[in-house]
């Protein structure tokens, strides 16, 4: 080939690599977008609204400015801790189970059945406890709002716990067994050991995920306007109280929504840190 | 039956479904020697190692007929206790295995799962082993440093400490060197020669030389079958079997 | 079963060549030799000096050769026996062409001095010698137990010829001691000849081990 001609085929390769390359830059850009956009937003529109009544102070009355969402804050964190209560032991052992003895039909239908459960829109999932728990307890509450989020938790936790165990290598397994370890002992102290970091960043993970529903806390928790932790009566959570404010027709209300979406979007945010954080560092087995 | 070996077989047939990986295999191995056994992949070697200690069984579809017998008595029986068998007869691996623990956790484990020691005797244990597989010396000073800041060779050797640590009586070694470079190979040869002053140990390797310089014995494995067996001095120069010789003089594919 | 070691088994066939062009050097200058003592002819026994230095030459690039490929290619089995029988073969070969040149030596010096009895015994042998010496070199070639077999065993007509040839020559010397000094040279020639075969046996002997492992002693 000629140097000439040689030298056109490179400038053409080096312009297609340099297109291709613009090409994807321009759309992650367009993809950052819309977040670069929703965190200026509730950054511009929260941060102002944000201060320590805001963290102290339950609404006040329909009319009078000030007030805060304690009350959410805290039915946010019941209603977590509820759900992970429920969900994460549920999935994890599932999880481990699946990993481990689920090589079978019975396996394959949980597995199909966890999908599709994670597939279910989350107001029916509402509604499936509302019929389950609200109606025989007469009334909502936290723990009913509690058992929704954990449904909708659990095949997300028991599909990633399910994955982790599988990963880690069948040579550590193998070591312990060879050692004389029952299959029981080398799951409890080996696998699970070496699987630690990814099932707690699926845990946190799933829990940053339904820090955020609302739907089923409708007609599950309700809301409620004072603060409170009983959990056999309803309950308030950010997601609610956001979208009773951001429905409602004041301006400071508004102000607070703003705020309130800003805690929750920081709320995820930590909680995938400290998912991030936990997989550095002795996961180099697993990862 | 009137054998003083320390492991005999008897019509060792190993299944995969409906795969025969091992095929009526007849064997004596007398203890403290070191038996090597080679053969091309997939010949069965491996699949007869893992026999030996009942580690075929967590492969499923495994059928395993026939008899073998460890100081006279069928490993096999129904009334046998897996767990404690394992402990007798262990086995390292091709890869080194550490757990994503300590050094000192990794060789404390298996005691600690026997209930073998505990407090300062489990330390002096922990300490033994590592001096039998020419480790101390090396991480006496970094016990509580994760077993992965240790080169592969020395993974190696911990984890034949941490076998060692449980008191087996035969050691199964399953190419134990071929992840490691050369002189790390040498070294775990090394320490093969000082234990099998008080162990049996049976090796597996790809590795022709290694057979030749490490083992008193061996064998020679080819599709599931043992086709010659004996002294490593007459194998490698007048093997009685022209399937070994072609296969020990590279003319086998 | 060609193929996996190719080079190897290049490598080791060129070896067997050399030893074979080697051995086929030194049955020349065997019979070389015999024929400087027979026609009197001193630049015969000249030219066996030259076909010894190739010898030596052969023998040193033989060794080196083995060296190498036991250095190299870690041979087993029958290919290490071969390499072993080789070292030990061309030794048996190199020391077969030392005493052809002892031979031409001994024909030079007779070849200025007339002959007190005519040559019989001394061409039979060497023929024999040769004719062993070429049956093993095609054993070894062929891997012919046999073959190499029945040239070990001619080494007793050899050791016979040997013996009758002795008892003659003292006979000689008892009639006649001026006789001594040419006695005592043929008698050396007859030693040479004995001893050639000696070797040749052992080459039947390695060619033996290498088909067989067994090192076993071929003859009395």
């Amino acid at each position: 080939m000629s140097q000439a001609k040689s030298r056109w085929f490179g400038y053409r390769r080096r312009l297609a690599n340099g297109l291709l390359g613009g090409f994807a830059l321009l759309a992650t850009v367009l993809a950052l977008l819309p977040l670069i956009l929703l965190l200026y937003y509730m950054a511009a529109r929260g941060l102002p609204a944000l201060s320590l009544d805001f963290f102290t102070k339950s609404p006040k009355p329909v009319g009078e400015p000030g007030g805060g969402m304690a009350n959410a804050v805290v039915g946010t964190l019941v209603l977590i801790g509820l759900a992970g209560l429920a969900g994460l032991p549920i999935g994890i052992l599932g999880g481990i189970y699946l990993a481990e003895f689920g090589n079978n039909r019975f396996g394959w239908a949980v597995r199909f059945a966890a999908d599709v459960l994670s597939g279910v829109p989350s107001i029916v999932i509402g509604m499936f406890i509302y019929a389950l728990v609200v109606l025989p307890m007469r009334h909502f509450s936290a723990i009913a709002g509690g058992a929704a989020l954990g449904v909708i938790m659990i095949p997300a936790v028991m599909r990633t716990t399910e994955e982790i165990i599988r990963l880690v290598p069948s040579s550590l397994r193998e070591a312990a067994l060879s050692l004389g370890a029952t299959q029981s002992r080398t799951i409890l102290r080996i696998v699970l050991a070496a699987a630690k970091g990814g099932v707690i960043t699926g845990g946190l993970l799933a829990i940053a995920r339904i820090s955020g529903e609302t739907a089923p806390l409708l007609i599950t928790a309700l809301g409620y306007n004072f603060l409170s932790v009983r959990l056999d009566q309803p309950i308030a959570s950010l997601p609610v109280q956001i979208f009773n404010y951001a429905i409602s027709p004041y301006d400071d209300w508004h102000a607070q929504a703003w705020a309130g979406a800003l805690v929750l979007v920081m709320l995820v945010a930590v909680l995938s840190l400290a998912a991030r954080c936990a997989t550095r560092g002795r996961l180099r087995m697993v990862r | 039956m009137g054998c003083d070996c320390k492991i005999r077989t008897e019509n060792l047939t190993v299944s995969y479904g409906s795969f025969q990986a091992l095929k009526a295999v007849n064997l004596s191995l007398h203890s403290r020697r070191i038996i090597a056994f080679i053969g091309p992949s997939g010949c069965g070697k491996t699949t007869f190692l893992r026999a030996l200690n009942r580690m075929n069984e967590i492969i499923e579809g495994a059928s395993t007929r026939g008899r073998v017998f460890l100081d006279g008595k069928d490993i096999y029986a129904p009334e046998v206790d897996v767990v404690s068998l394992r402990r007798s007869v262990g086995m390292v691996f091709q890869r080194p295995n550490p757990f994503p623990m300590t050094i000192f956790e990794n060789v404390a484990f298996g005691p600690r799962l026997h209930g073998l020691a505990r407090g300062s005797d489990l330390a002096e244990l922990v300490e033994q082993s590592l001096r039998r597989a020419a480790l101390w010396e090396e991480v006496k000073d970094k016990l509580r440093q994760s077993a992965f800041s240790l080169s592969g060779g020395q993974q190696q050797r911990l984890c034949i400490a941490r076998l060692l640590a449980v008191e087996p009586e035969v050691l199964l070694m399953d190419e134990p060197c071929s992840a490691l470079d050369p002189i790390s190979t040498l070294r775990i040869e090394e320490l093969m020669r000082e234990l099998k002053r008080n162990y049996t140990i049976i090796i597996v390797t790809h590795n022709m030389q290694q057979a030749a310089r490490v083992s008193g014995e061996t064998g020679f494995f080819l599709h599931g079958e043992l086709v010659e067996f004996g002294p490593s001095s007459r194998v490698f120069t007048s093997p009685e079997d022209r399937r070994t010789e072609d296969y020990i003089t590279g003319r086998f594919g | 079963m060609k193929g996996i070691r190719q080079a190897f088994e290049e490598q080791l066939d060129e070896l067997q060549k050399h030893v074979v062009r080697m051995g086929g050097l030194a049955a020349e200058a065997v019979e070389a030799s015999i024929q400087a003592l027979v026609q009197r002819d001193v630049e015969l026994s000249a030219k066996v000096m030259e076909i010894e230095n190739q010898i030596d030459a052969f023998n040193l690039d033989i060794e080196t050769r083995c060296l190498q490929l036991l250095a190299l290619q870690q041979p087993m089995a029958r290919d290490l026996r071969t390499i072993a029988a080789v070292f030990r073969i061309i030794t048996d070969i190199e020391r077969i062409g030392d005493y052809s040149v002892d031979i031409a030596r001994q024909a030079r010096v007779l070849a200025a001095i007339p002959l007190f009895k005519p040559l019989i015994d001394i061409p039979r042998m060497a023929e024999t010698v040769s004719r062993m010496l070429h049956n093993s070199l095609e054993a070894f070639v062929r891997r012919d137990l046999d073959l190499a077999l029945a040239a070990v065993q001619e080494d007793e007509t050899v050791d016979h010829a040997y013996h009758s040839l002795h008892d003659e020559l003292v006979e000689y010397i008892q009639r006649d001691p001026s006789l001594t000094l040419q006695a005592i040279r043929l008698l050396m020639i007859g030693v040479y000849l004995e001893r050639m075969a000696d070797h040749v046996t052992n080459i039947g002997e390695r060619i033996f081990y290498m088909e067989t492992g067994e090192l076993k002693e071929l003859h009395e």
